[in-house]
This record gives C-alpha cells, structure tokens and sequence, in this order.
C-alpha cells in the first residue's frame, strides 16, 4: 500500500514544529508542543491504517476505510484531551504559586552537580576494647566511660559534616 | 522440622512485647525454642544413624522448583545440634550480661532468636533456592546484631561492612546455585550432589558458589568483615562468629564435597585460600591487644584450618573436618563467652590493662584454660583428637604421593604453631599478673553466669574421650566419599604415631615462641603487611561512590528539555537505524487523496509554522485550534465520521479549557526562557519530523497481508448488534482499551481537581437556592411584562435588573453579562443535551456514540458557564464530578465484569429486542450500559475541567482582589 504525500508531509510538519516547541521552557509552549505531538501521532495512525474510502458501517458495499485504527485515534483523542486539560491546571497552579510559566531545573540534581566529595565515611573506625567501660561490675581505673565516648563521636561527626557542607559549598562557588 | 521453625519466627515476633514486661528474663523464653529443637534433633539420632534422614516437604513455588523441603542427614544433624545447643546457651547466658536497661533489649532478643531458627532452617534446608534465602536472611539478622549498639559509629560501619560483603558473595552464590539446579533440572541438594554433573557450566557454577561460601566464612580475601565485627556485642560474637553464621560456608562447602571435591581448581584453590587464611589469621592474632580480636582472627585462622581439611575430598579428611567443626564450636564460643564475662567485669578486653584475674576468678580461669587446650590442640581435649584426625588424614595423602597432602601437611602444622602461640598470649593475657598493671578488684563470681560457658568448655573436655562413639555418627557422612582403603576412625588416643609427633612439635615450638615473644613481637613487626583487605574494600566504595557521583551528576542534569532531548536522539538513534537496514521501500506514492486534503493540509501547515512564531497566548490557543479543526477535516475525508465529529468537539472544549486558563496569565508568551538553542531544538525536531515521516512511508509500505478489519463489519453486527462499527469496537469488541482509558481520564480529572483545588475536592460549587431558583422559574412563567414594568424605562436597560434568562444571571457582575449569550445558551441547551442523549443511543448505529454525546452534554454545561458564571455551573450540574466519574466508570466495569459472574467472558454483550406499542421495534445491547459509562465519564471530565479551571479560578481571583481591597495580604 502507498501513502498519501499530503498526510505524510502534514504530520512530518506536525512532528517538527511540535518537539521543537515541548523543548521549551514555557509550560505554555510544551503544552502546545503536546498537543501537535498528539494530532501528529493521530495522524501517524490514521496514515499507516490504509486507502480512504467510505465510512465503516455493516452494509457499506463501497470499500470502506479501517475502523480499527479509528477507535485507536478516538481513544488518543479523548486521552490527549485529559492530559493537556492536566497540563493546564499544572500550569495554572505553577502560575498562581510562582508567578512562573516555566519549567526550571530541579535544583536538587544541580546540587548534586557540584559535589565533589563521596558521601560514604572511608576513615578507618576504631572500636572500643569494652562494651561496658566504667558500667562494669567492678571496673579497673582506666576504664572507658562510653557515654563520653559516644558523646565525643557525636561531635567529631558533626563537625566532619559541617567540614563537608563548607567544602561543598566552596567548591560551588567556585 | 516446619512446626519448629514456625515456632522460631511466631515467638521472635511477640518477643519485643515479652521483653517490656521480663526484661532481660525474655531470654529464658527465647532458649525455649532452641533447646526444643536440639532436643527435637537428638530424637532424630536413630534415624540419623540408620541412613534414612527424615524429610519434611511443603510445595511453594513448584513453577521455580522452590519448595519448602527439608533433610536431616548426618552433616545437618550434626550442625543443627551445635547451632541450636549453643544457642540455647548463648541465650541463656544473655539474662545476666544485658542489663534491664539495655537499648533496643527487645528488638535484639526477637533478632537473635530469629537468627538462630533461620541458622536451623539452614543446615536442614535440601532446597538450594531456600537455603540461599535462608543464607540471606543470616545476613540481614547479623546486620541487625552487629549493629545493636546504632549509638556508635564503628558498629554501624562494622554492620554496613558485614552485610555489604556477604550479600555481595550472596548473590554471586545465586548466579551458581541457579545454573547448577537449571543443569540438572533439580533444586534437592541431596540429589545434585547424588548427580554429581560435571562440566565447564559446572565448573563456573561451582566457583560462583564458593565465593558465597568463602565470603561468609570470612576466608582470605573477604576476612577483613570478621574482627571489624567485633563491634557486636558479645553473646553475638559468641554465637554468629565462631559456632554458627561463620560456620555456614563451611557447612555449604562440606555438603557440596561429596559430589564436587574433583571439580577442576576446587582442591588447589580451597586448600591454597585455606592453608593462606590459617597462617594469616594466626600470625595477626598474635599482636592483638584486645582479647575479643585477638580470638576473631584466631577464628579467621581456624576458619582457613576448617576449609583445608573439609575441602580436602578424602574419606578421613571429612570424618576429620565435622570432627573440627565441632570442637571448634565447643571451644572458640566458649572463649568468647569468657571474654564477655570478663569485660563485663572489669570494664575492659585490653590485654595490656588485665592484671591478677586468674587469681581472683579462678572458675573462669579454669573454664578459659580448658577451652584453649581445645583450641591450642592440648592432648586428650576434643580439639585434640579433630587435629590429630585432620593430621592423620594429611599423612595418608602425603604417604600416597599427594603434593596437595605434603602441602597440608605443613601449612597446618605452621598454623598449629601460630595458634598454639596466640593461645597461650591469650590466657597469659587475660590472667596472668603483670607487673606495673593495676591488679582487678575483687569480684564475687556468679555461678549462673559462668554456666554456659562452663557447658561448652566441659563438653570439649568430656566428649573427648567419646569422640570414638560421635565418630561412628559422623561417618554416616564421610562414607559419602570414595574409600581409599584406609580405614580410620576417631579415637582419643591412636598411640605414638606421626600425627602426634607433628602436634607435639608444634606444641613445644609454640611454647617456646612464646616463651620468646618480645623477640618474636620484634621481629613481626618488620614484616609489612602484604595485603590489607579493609583498606581495598573501603577504596573499592569510595572509587563507587566517586563514580556514582559522577554518572548521576553528568546525566541528571535536572534540565526537562535536556531529558527529552536525550530520549528524542535516542529514539531518531534507534528506530533511524532500524529503518535504515529496511529493505521494503514501498514503490510508489499518492501525492494527495481529494483536493480538500490538499487545501486543509496547506492551512494546517500555515498554522503550525505560525504557532513557531506567536507571541501572544491567545494567538497560540487560536492557531493550535486551527490544526485541531484541520484534523478533524482530514478525518471526514478520510471516511472516519466519528473521529471527526469527536475531534471538533475535543477541540472545542480544549480551546474553552486554554482560555479559561490563559485569561490568569498574561498575554504575552515569555520569551526570556526557552529562546537558547533554537537551531539545536529545530534540528531534533527537524530530525524527529523526517523520521517519523519515514516511519509511516516504511510501516504502510510494508503491509501486505489483509488487515484483521475486514471481518469487522460483520463481526460488529452479528455479535455487537451494532452496524456503526467503530462504535461497536470500542465498547464491545476492544472494549478493555476503553475501559483502561476511562481510568485514564478519571486520573486526569481527578488531578485536574486536586491541581486547582487546593484543599479538597468535594463539590463546594455555590448554588442558587432551590426556593430562589424556583422563584425565578414562576417568575420567568408570568408574562415578563409585570417584572419589568414597575423600573421599566424604554430605552435605558439597567443590567442589574434587567430580566434572567439563566437561573443564576443576576449573581454575574453586570458588565460580565451579555444578554445576547445568555439568550442563546438558553435556547440552545435543552436541545443540546437532548442532541447528546440522541448521538449515544443513536451512537450503536450511526455516527456518535458514548464520547461524542459525553462532549456535546459538556459543551452544554461550558455554555451555561461562560454566558452565566460558576453560580449558572452550579446550577447547571448540580452534582459532584467525582461522582459522575465514579457511577461512569462503574458501569463500564460492571458491564464488563458481571458477564464473568454469570459465567460468560469478560465484556460478553447480551441483546434484547422487543416490539412495543407507539415506539415500535425497540432494541437493547448491554454494550449500551457500557457507553453509558462513557459519556458519564466523559461529562464528568468536562464538568471537573469547568468546575476547577473556571469556576475555582474565579472563586480564587475574587477572593485575593477582595483581599488587596480590604487591604490584608493574600
């Protein structure tokens, strides 16, 4: 079977102009985008479904167009329409919420563009030689007091952590 | 076997709850199960010893071969005695080491019971899939356990470190253990080894296995996990690290030998990472300070002694190695519990701190000195007679011209002698007084608390001299291998031979090393470290990390249009690829279908490339409707009526939605953001276009055979009673499409709601009262003329009084009314929704149907909206949304779903005809109920796009202009 050229350079326009649009930043622009991307694909199914012809209804002796391909569109139709209808309410919402109409760079990922440094603690840890120090029964003098012990780490760990944040940071602003 | 392990997993779960109320008492419950079991298990001796193993079974997932099956032969007799007895004394002497006011008692005590029943499972276990996830499940309990103590950081990177090494070998084990039961297409343990196949694929199988096993038991390279858990609390270390979880690589590898000791490269490698392990254990233990790791890598080198010698593959090797297996256990947790004792003390394991214990606690001196005879090999102990069995062993290989035996031969006695030197640095450590050290204080001892490890340490003593007896239990499992002809039997004492020669040479050396170990000490500590396992795995996470890092950092870049870029190129990439092998070109092309294609193409296109150009939102809603209403065209020339008539009212509606939004934002599009880039943009779209072009030539070129739509029309009639086919495939035929599409458009809508309405979405639409309504209704039925006449003044309209044509007219603002809409809308909607109701009765056989009606009914209701305001919508459609959404898509389910009650499949459509008086022929199709659902669902999206879009947003912007005049701040 052939294609007619006038559908195929349609849809190949419709394609275009639409994935140019959704690469945006204004969520006005990808909206529209999505809506070309949705009636170009539309478009895709209706072009590979076949010949034009008469509507399809049981009886038509005159050779009839695909219906199948047809459900398929009007479903796509319908769900096209719930989705853009979802797009605009994000819109509206980012709108009202900051006065934005565009899609920014999540600044989590950015952050994490900047780090340098690894996350996992690579120093070597040394244990304790008891697990009761002075709680023992009868403790020698020089045992251990593991509250003070935990307490210290506490804030060795804290500071280590303020260490990384000044360090990332720096390195941010650089 | 089951019953038990049940009871294992219902008591650790009601544990924490005991615990509240018992304290550390609870672990006189949680011995309870665990010295059932070892009771259970004693039972199961004769049945043991006569070869037929009781078997439990319990299909699971027969599909995987996964069952659970259980098997009791004398290796997992052995070590399910020695898991669940040292168990029960573990847990017993648990009541005095915590005190009431340990943190976390109650989690530890239902974790360590749980361990210790997954530990039964696991060397009873016959199915591989279930000992591997029993074998994980050890590994998630002894995370828990190293990690008791979550306060200090050494035990949460001790914890992290155990798991991460031994899931990793875990997993690796997986990879084998399934090519080894997808081979031989049994997952029985028992039988595999029975099979025995050999083989590359086996091969590979089997190494995967063994790095499991070695992993788990800390063998060179992965023993590093080992005295870095020492951070768990003792009775841990006790239990985990030197009787049961370490000793369940053992365990694997010594099931396996049987069947898979001449596997290429399991001798010399398992004999090599042994003998190695064995000496770098030892020569470690010998510096330690703390008695804990000094003991840890003294197991770590016993651990390499075990695989030595139950790798080997000979008959007496095995009987040699069950039989170090045990006493192993007796003693090294034994040791451990003594070293819990005394830190428990005196407040400290350090070596250097201890001073004139063994004069002041001589019962735990006396218990301590029996266990290292055990462990230093002291004649006529039961570690004794296992290392002069594992010797014997040796010499006979050796003897028989074995290099692997010589090999044995000499690593083992080097071993030997290194332990007998940690050994005696270990009581001498721990009990000797030593000058310039702080003698202990005196301390009653409790008699309790010392019985545990008094149990164990006896128990290496008095079994000793029944090893002969154990010996004929336990070969219920060497005579599993080949006999070589030599015909040895455990024995406590076999008389002046070579192996004792060899023991007694490396007591006496050992000794004596000892005697000298400031020279000794001296000199080790110009031997470098050769390999430090720790400092590679820590670098091995780092560089991870570093790359994690890296890779998320360069491909998230939190850009959207940076993604779709990505997935734009990647598809041109691929599906461009594909097209370029293709080789069916279609061989000619219709230029166009009618002239009208041509000339709606040229405007949609016109628009389009507009739509590149608009800079204002109304402009761009416009221009997009234009291509909306194009298709739509296109569609109707194409013979496809319903679609067309479906995309001119969802274009209607769409533009309705795209201005009621775009009216709160400004009109001019933003252009500071998305300018960048443009030819970048153009060219993946250019690129998108043309390949999607391509795509439609290719795929219809390459349709040859006769499309499954031709049987359609009649399938549509005889069995959908439909003739409007389309109609009859989407509620009948394809009806699931349709029905997950309804889902879909219940979510959008419902998020449509929940996006605008920021608290809930129950329906707060302000109505016109029913008697107010119902006053303007007999208003409007008298002549108009009596309302009006007393302000009536011709020729000037007042708009605030002028007369309602809708119900909630007079709520709008007055210079928001527009008489001419309002009469319009008036007269239009009734016929409009009657229209609707006609189109999705009528739908079956003409053009129409469910969605086409649903949009019609909308566009009634946005009428009524836009000429009235959301006061007019709420009178309009007096009813929630998600309601209609809801009763939408119950039809549509229950049509599909209650044929499946009746019997009949899914989406059956029954039909009905009849003749009735003045209506005539009248048919029914329960497909109608279904399209019912549709246009429910249909109305309900539009209703909940007006009601949120319009309705809210109006609410939201008369509520912060009220605010800005009476001044407060939104």
């Amino acid at each position: 079977m052939n294609a007619s050229l006038t559908l195929v350079i349609i849809m190949v326009v419709l394609y275009s102009v639409g994935v140019y649009l959704l690469l945006e930043r204004s969520m006005t622009r990808v909206l529209l985008g999505f809506l070309l991307v949705g009636n170009a694909t539309n478009l895709l199914i209706l072009i590979v479904s076949g010949p034009s012809g008469a509507a399809a209804f049981y009886g038509e002796d005159a050779a009839t167009a695909d219906p199948l391909p047809q459900a398929f569109i009007l479903t796509a139709i319908v769900i096209t329409f719930g989705v853009s209808a979802f797009l605009l309410a994000l819109i509206y919402r980012s709108w009202r919420l900051a006065n934005a109409d565009v899609v920014y760079d999540d600044t989590e990922d950015l952050a994490m563009g900047r780090r340098r440094t690894s996350v996992t603690t690579d120093r070597p840890v040394d244990g304790d030689d008891t697990e009761f120090g002075t709680r023992a029964a009868a403790a020698i003098s020089t045992a251990v007091d593991l509250e003070k012990q935990e307490e210290r780490e506490e804030q060795e760990s804290l500071a280590a952590e303020r260490r990384q944040q000044e360090l990332d940071k720096k390195e941010g602003d650089a | 076997m089951i019953v038990l392990l049940a009871a294992f997993a219902l008591v650790s779960l009601v544990i924490p709850a005991l615990t509240r109320r018992l304290h550390t008492r609870v672990f006189f419950v949680t011995a309870l199960i665990p010295a059932a079991a070892f009771i259970y298990t004693l039972l199961q001796t004769p049945a043991v010893l006569a070869d037929t193993p009781p078997t439990e079974s319990i299909p699971w997932i027969s599909q995987l071969n996964l069952d659970l099956s259980f098997r009791v032969d004398t290796l997992s007799w052995l070590l399910a005695l020695v898991v669940t007895g040292v168990g029960t004394l573990v847990m017993l002497y648990c009541i005095k080491y915590f005190a009431a006011s340990e943190e976390g008692l109650g989690r530890f005590a239902a974790v360590f019971l749980a361990f210790t029943g997954t530990m039964y499972g696991l060397v009873i276990a016959d199915n591989v899939y279930l000992l591997f996830i029993l074998w994980e499940a050890t590994t998630v309990f002894s995370f828990l356990l190293i990690g008791h103590n979550t306060g200090r950081l050494a035990s949460r990177i001790a914890a992290m470190q155990a798991l991460i090494v031994t899931t990793a070998g875990g997993l690796v084990m997986l990879v084998g253990l399934v090519m080894l039961a997808e081979r031989t297409g049994t997952a029985s343990l028992a039988r595999l080894i029975d099979l025995a196949p050999e083989g590359t694929a086996v091969t590979i199988a089997i190494m995967l296995i063994l790095v499991g096993a070695l992993s788990k038991s800390a063998i060179v390279p992965f023993q590093f996990w080992l005295p870095s858990a020492m951070a768990a609390p003792t009775p841990v270390s006790a239990y985990l690290h030197a009787a049961a979880m370490v000793q369940a690589g053992i365990y694997l590898i010594a099931r396996l030998a049987p069947g898979f000791a001449q596997t290429p490269g399991w001798q010399p490698l398992l004999l090599g990472l042994g003998v190695f392990t064995m000496l770098v254990g030892g020569w470690r233990a010998l510096t330690q300070v703390d008695l804990k790791l000094l003991l840890a890598y003294g197991t770590v080198s016993q651990l390499g002694f075990l695989l030595t010698v139950v790798s080997f593959g000979t008959r007496t090797a095995a009987l040699a190695g069950v039989a170090l297996l045990l006493a192993h256990a007796l003693f090294k947790a034994a040791l451990f519990l003594v070293v819990g004792l005394i830190d428990h003390r005196v407040g400290t394991r350090d070596l250097t701190k201890l001073s004139g214990l063994g004069r002041e606690a001589p019962f735990l001196t006396t218990i301590a000195v029996i266990a290292t005879a055990s462990m230093a090999g002291i004649p006529f102990t039961a570690g004794f007679v296992a290392k002069e069995s594992v010797l014997a062993s040796f010499i006979e290989s050796a003897s028989a011209g074995s290099a692997l035996g010589w090999i044995a031969i000499v690593g083992v006695a080097v071993g030997s002698t290194l332990t007998v030197v940690y050994s005696a640095r270990f009581v001498w450590g721990a009990f000797a007084s030593k000058n310039g050290v702080e003698t202990v204080r005196p301390l009653h001892e409790n008699v309790w608390f010392l019985s545990s490890p008094a149990i164990l340490a006896a128990s290496s003593l008095v079994l000793a001299p029944f090893f002969g007896t154990v010996g004929t239990v336990l070969e219920g499992y060497s005579t599993q291998f080949v006999s070589e002809g030599y015909d040895y039997s455990l024995k406590l004492w076999h008389g002046f031979d070579a192996a004792f020669f060899i023991s007694a040479a490396t007591l006496l050396i050992g000794l004596a090393l000892f005697w000298a170990r400031t020279q000794v000490f001296a000199l080790q500590s110009l031997v470098p470290a050769i390999v430090d396992s720790n400092k590679l795995y820590r670098s091995t996470l780092r560089t991870l990390d570093r790359v994690a890092l890296r890779v998320t950092a360069t491909t998230q870049r939190g850009s959207l249009p940076f993604y779709l870029t990505v997935i734009l190129l990647v598809m041109v990439g691929s599906v461009g690829s594909t097209l370029a092998l293709n080789r069916s070109w279609p061989d000619s092309i219709r230029l166009f279908d009618s002239a009208g294609q041509l000339a709606i193409g040229a405007v949609m296109i016109v628009a389009a490339l507009a739509l590149v150009a608009a800079k204002k939102r109304f402009q761009a809603a416009v221009l997009v409707g234009v291509v909306g209403y194009g298709m739509a065209a296109l569609f109707a020339f194409h013979g496809a009526p319903d679609i067309a008539l479906t995309q001119v009212l969802v274009e209607t509606v769409t533009l309705i939605a795209f201005v009621l939004v775009l009216r709160r934002l400004p009109a001019r599009l933003g252009k500071a953001h998305g300018s960048s880039r443009r030819v970048l943009r153009a060219a993946v779209g250019l690129s998108v276009g043309l390949l999607m072009g391509i795509v439609a030539i290719v795929a219809l070129g390459a349709r040859s055979a006769d499309p499954i739509s031709a049987s359609l029309p009649d399938l549509a009639y005889e069995i959908g009673h439909g003739r409007n086919v389309v109609n009859v495939v989407l509620v009948d035929i394809r009806g699931w499409d349709t029905l997950g599409e309804l889902s879909v458009i219940v979510a959008a809508a419902t998020g449509v709601a929940s996006l605008v309405f920021l608290r809930s979405r129950t329906d707060n639409l302000p109505r016109v009262s029913e008697a107010r309504a119902r006053g303007t209704i007999r208003a409007r039925l008298k002549p108009s003329r009596e309302i009006v006449s007393s302000e009536y003044v011709p020729g000037v309209q007042d708009p605030s009084t002028r007369n309602a044509w809708l119900l909630a007219g007079r709520k709008l603002a007055p210079e928001n009314r527009s008489i001419l809409l309002e009469v319009v809308i008036r007269l239009l909607f009734h016929p409009l929704i009657v229209l609707s109701l006609y189109l999705l009765f009528a739908g079956h056989n003409l053009p129409g149907g469910g969605f086409a009606a649903g949009l019609v009914a909308g566009l009634a209701l946005a009428g009524r909206y836009l000429a009235g305001g959301r006061y007019e919508l709420g009178a309009a459609a007096p009813f929630d949304a998600g309601r209609i959404l809801g009763v939408g898509l119950v039809l549509a389910a229950g049509t599909a779903t209650v044929p499946l009650l009746l019997g009949a499949d899914a989406l059956t459509s029954t039909f009905f005809e009849t003749t009735i008086p003045l209506l005539g022929h009248v048919e029914f199709s329960t497909s109608t109920i279904f399209d019912i659902g549709v246009y429910l669902v249909v109305i309900g999206m539009v209703l909940d796009v007006l009601r949120s879009l319009g309705a809210e947003i109006d609410r939201q912007r008369e509520e912060s202009s009220e605010s800005l005049e009476s001044g407060s701040t939104i």
